[in-house]
């Protein structure tokens, strides 16, 4: 570490050319850190997907509704805990630019299926209690500025009541928080026995069923024999794994990370270039002073490593800063882009990436360099001095 | 000074030092010309995506096409009329007539699963059930290969993006149709709009496939000219048979793929907008060394007499030369890297998958390459003013 | 790595020395059958004509080079027979450097460049600062510690460079052409110095020049011409 400040002060000696590599590098990492919040937006729910939850919908289209008595028919499947359902409601709260997800479900059910979803005890009494209760995430909540004992009215654009309303009232009884960062907590959800009393048609039909499975290792057998179950009935189910079926929705979406991937090399490749050629000038104009290391007793290798640690102090300083920097600023874009991706936020995992993308950087763009200086004969430098 | 005249030969001169010095430099002259074409390239090849998106969206509606949906619907999927209503409908002013009679045409609209030919995973494809007039009721849909299906039977078409993206859709193939399967006989053109992502049928035949009795989610209307759609919109909404919006077909597909353009475009260019700052820092640093190497050259030239405007502008000049050369090889690779390259992703507001091409257009290259000279000149001003107000006797004695 | 004077008292010998340069397809001759002895204690002055070889030969007894043929012997260390590493070693501990254009960092203060060569050596923060202390002491420059290069005059670099070179007490000093670059009272300042260190620390210094009003000061003079060694100047 006694050689720290060598390799600073080098650093430190055009001013100018630093800051400005130093700078390409920062933007490049402030790139990186906000395609991996997008990445992590699009494709990121497959990780936290439930192993032990099954996915039912109707087989020939997603927005064909299915029997509620399935319930009970699937409950009686071998490796089956339990089941429940969903529908989509598909609700406008005053602008249709305020999207978010509500969905009518069996409230115990759906705890229990979902013990990602925190809600506190006596908030999930009131919700029993309630007939037109409704529980909603804490970031709808602080987005929309509602409390507990609110009453917040929601136009359905599929759903109608006996008067032709399409306007449905809830009541909030309870704001509930994610267990894990990336758990989406912008979905309402509401009593689905209000719901299927007060909706004027397709009573008794549902969007779609979750099941809990007893041993997350059997998740393929279920889902066959639940498509057999089903199999030449009026509504024939497909089931998938909670995971394969986000997966498949986010593949819609496009080959996101593909295109990210593509970008984030492009960027980095041309990162690649700024730094080698400055790491390659710099040491092409110390040529005398390596020289003069090297008559004073330095080795070889000693001057390998000095050029190698500069260029990735400089990129790791680069990498660091920049990261911060996109640390600092997905947090701010969050509430803008809430419309489009509720889920925006950098995971952990990219910024360990990226640390490790800031030494392959400094190795990469030190290692011609530094072979040039090792490989530099000290009479021929001393004389070009 | 001298004249005009002589100031421009004294910029060729320098120029031209500059330029013949460039063997010398070549390794940096290449990272920079790289570093703004791979700039250009994402630049425009992501823009390319959202202007392939708004071509698709543009080509769909014509301008004396009309839709109408079921009031407080934000979409096909979620509306719903019955048949006296679509006849109601049909029957308005300001829609065209031929013979057979009104230019409308009522539609039922679906999904149904279909794996995408790229992941072999699931997508939502539209399954649009048609009556005759929908191919007049629209522009440019021809039929390219196989034939028309045929009014009453079990038969489909379907659009080239569909056929391109989804797998199972050649003329030929059968597609399941919950417990029906239909023969696909023929895949059909729509000047690159949405419909080219959809399968048709009749609609008749589509109801009980779905249990839809006999009902329709829209009607789709040819009026006689754009001027008449006031009139047409008027007479619906205030008719009490029907609760009706009545929306320009132009509207409507911009309407439906706003949050996507919205979420493209801004994700598009802020992610330009970080790589052209990068890339000026990077060209600043190259300008900077080319100048710091020919200190001494340059301050030769001034102490025999050029002038400093002289030399700004030559230095200039060639940072934009470089530049210009970078812009239009990145732009080149945008083209042969994304033109065309077809895709589909998934409308949010109507859960349904969309085909569209990426296009790289007339109006991206010459923004990459405007954006590759802004680049240029940023990264060539402050190294050229430094050069050239630099005291000469200082810099004669650099090494 | 003995630092005892071999038993016969010359320091340094170079017996049968040829260096052969490769340019293209020519080889040239700098060096032809050179012997020489140097014994501890002795300030040499080594003459000749540029092109000479003198350099060269400075080069080969620092262990900067490998003699063509023939042996360079220091302090009892057959310097051509070590490897890379092992020679960047002996010179760390062994040999200090001055050179006509001073070669100082001029990224580093004088007092961090005469640091330099501790680096090297396994001594303690406090311990170094104690050695750049003393060395910037000897050649009358303590108070110039925390300046950069390019705030010091020509004269004042050049002690900076010689204090480098004796702050790891070396066995040998090797000068090439230090006052070549400094006006007269400069360098009178610089010869002076360096008949110091010679006359009473003993250290051993051979030093290139072409300049005769430095040689006098030098204990001895040899010459080289066409890559041979004599005791007199040619003609």
């Amino acid at each position: 570490m006694k050689f720290l400040h060598l390799i600073w002060c080098n650093l430190k000696r055009k001013k100018t050319r630093t800051s400005l590599t130093l700078l390409s590098i920062v933007i490049a990492f402030m790139l990186f850190g906000l395609l991996a919040a997008i990445q992590q937006a699009l494709v990121g729910g497959v990780a936290l997907a439930g192993a032990d939850r099954l996915i039912v919908r109707d087989k020939v289209s997603i927005i064909n509704l299915l029997p509620q008595s399935y319930e009970a028919r699937m409950d009686r499947i071998p490796g089956v805990d339990f089941s429940t359902h969903q529908t989509w409601f598909g609700g406008i709260y005053q602008d249709p630019k305020n999207f978010f997800m509500q969905n009518p479900v069996e409230p115990e059910k759906f705890l229990k299926i979902h013990p990602e979803i925190l809600l506190p005890p006596d908030q999930e009494k009131a919700w029993l209690e309630t007939r037109t209760g409704a529980i909603v995430g804490r970031r709808s909540a602080e987005r929309f500025g509602w409390k507990i004992g609110d009453k917040v009215p929601i136009r359905s654009t599929i759903w109608r009541q006996p008067d032709d309303n399409a306007t449905w009232t809830f009541d909030i009884v309870g704001i509930y928080d994610g267990k894990d960062k990336g758990t989406d907590t912008t979905p309402l959800f509401f009593r689905y026995d209000y719901f299927d009393e007060a909706r004027q048609y397709g009573k008794g039909q549902v969007g779609w069923y979750t099941i809990r499975i007893k041993d997350p290792s059997q998740a393929a057998e279920v889902a066959k024999a639940v498509d057999a179950e089903f199999e030449n009935s009026p509504n024939e189910t497909k089931t998938e794994p909670e995971g394969a079926f986000i997966q498949g929705w986010a593949r819609q979406i496009g080959n996101i990370v593909l295109i990210v991937s593509g970008i984030l090399g492009t960027v980095f490749f041309t990162i690649l270039l700024v730094t080698g050629n400055t790491m390659a000038q710099a040491v092409r104009e110390r040529t005398g002073e390596l020289g003069v290391l090297k008559a004073i007793g330095f080795t070889n290798m000693q001057v390998v490593v000095l050029v190698l640690a500069e260029s990735c102090l400089l990129a790791t300083l680069g990498g660091v800063i920049g990261l911060g920097l996109a640390c600092v600023i997905v947090p701010l874009l969050a509430q803008p882009l809430s419309g489009l991706l509720p889920l925006f936020f950098l995971p952990v995992r990219a910024l360990f990436i990226g640390l490790g993308f800031c030494i392959a950087l400094g190795l990469v763009t030190g290692i011609f360099p530094a072979i040039q200086a090792m490989r530099l004969r000290v009479a021929d430098a001393l004389r070009r001095m | 000074m001298a004249g005009p005249v002589n100031w421009i030969s004294q910029i060729t001169s320098i120029t031209k030092f500059g330029l013949l010095s460039l063997p010398q430099r070549r390794g940096a002259v290449a990272a920079t010309i790289i570093g703004i074409a791979g700039v250009v390239a994402v630049l425009v090849g992501v823009l390319s995506i959202s202007a392939g998106f708004r071509q698709a969206m543009s080509a769909s509606g014509a301008p004396d096409g009309a839709i109408v949906l079921r009031s407080g619907a934000d979409s096909e999927m979620v509306s719903g009329f019955g048949r006296d209503e679509t006849r109601v409908i049909a029957d308005a002013p300001g829609i065209a007539r031929t013979t057979n009679g009104p230019l409308a045409s009522a539609e039922l609209y679906v999904i149904i699963n279909l794996p995408k030919r790229t992941t072999g995973t699931d997508a939502n494809v539209p399954l649009r059930g048609v009556e005759p007039a929908a191919f007049q009721v629209r522009d440019n849909l021809n039929i390219i290969r196989g034939r028309m299906f045929e009014w009453g039977k079990d038969e489909v078409i379907v659009g080239q993006g569909a056929v391109q993206e989804f797998a199972g859709l050649d003329v030929g193939s059968t597609i399941k149709v919950g417990r029906y399967q239909w023969p696909v006989v023929g895949v059909f053109t729509a000047n690159g709009g949405i419909a080219e992502s959809e399968i048709w049928t009749d609609a008749k035949v589509l109801q009980p496939a779905f249990n839809r009795g006999d009902s329709f989610q829209s009607v789709s209307v040819r009026l006689t000219s754009p001027s008449t759609f006031q009139q047409f919109k008027d007479s619906l909404t205030s008719n009490p048979q029907v609760s009706v919006q009545v929306i320009r077909q132009t509207d409507y597909y911009a309407q439906q793929s706003s949050r996507l353009t919205l979420l493209i475009t801004v994700l598009g260019y802020t992610i330009a907008v970080l790589m052209a700052i990068g890339a000026i820092f990077g060209a600043l640093n190259t300008m900077y060394s080319a100048v710091a190497s020919r200190t001494r050259e340059i301050a030769t030239l001034r102490a025999l007499g050029f002038g400093r405007s002289a030399v700004i502008v030559s230095l200039m000049l060639e940072s934009l030369m470089i530049a210009l050369v970078g812009g239009l090889i990145g732009g080149a690779l945008a083209y042969l890297a994304f033109n065309n390259f077809h895709t589909s992703t998934m409308n949010f507001q109507s859960f349904s998958a969309v085909t569209f091409a990426f296009k790289v257009t007339a109006e991206l290259l010459i923004n990459g390459i405007i954006w590759a000279l802004v680049i240029g000149l940023v990264g060539g001003i402050f190294p050229a003013w430094r050069a050239a107000h630099l005291p000469i006797a200082a810099a004669l004695r650099e090494l | 790595m003995s630092e005892k004077p071999s038993t016969n008292g010359a320091l340094v010998k170079v017996e049968g020395v040829d260096k052969i340069f490769h340019r293209g397809s020519e080889d040239i001759h700098v060096l032809t059958g050179l012997n020489l002895q140097v014994p501890s204690g002795e300030f040499l002055a080594l003459m000749g004509p540029s092109g000479s070889g003198k350099s060269t030969l400075l080069n080969l007894i620092g262990g900067l080079d490998h003699p063509t043929n023939g042996t360079v012997t220091v302090g009892g260390e057959q310097v051509n027979q070590l490897s890379d590493n092992a020679m960047a070693a002996w010179r760390a501990r062994h040999i200090g450097f001055v050179f006509q254009l001073y070669n100082l960092m001029p990224v580093l203060t004088a007092e961090r460049n005469v640091e330099l060569p501790l680096l090297l050596t396994h001594l303690s923060h406090a311990d170094r600062k104690k050695h750049v202390e003393a060395a910037l002491a000897a050649v009358g420059l303590s108070h110039r510690l925390k300046h950069y290069p390019r705030t010091l005059s020509g004269g004042e670099q050049q002690r900076v460079g010689i204090a480098r070179a004796i702050v790891t007490d070396p066995t040998l000093l090797l000068c090439d052409e230090p006052t070549g670059d400094l006006d007269r009272k400069a360098g009178d300042e610089i010869l002076d110095l360096l008949q110091t260190l010679n006359r009473d620390h003993g250290k051993t210094i051979i030093m290139v020049t072409h300049d005769p009003h430095a040689s006098a000061r030098a204990s001895r003079t040899v010459y080289l011409n066409k890559g041979q060694l004599s005791n007199e100047p040619m003609k």
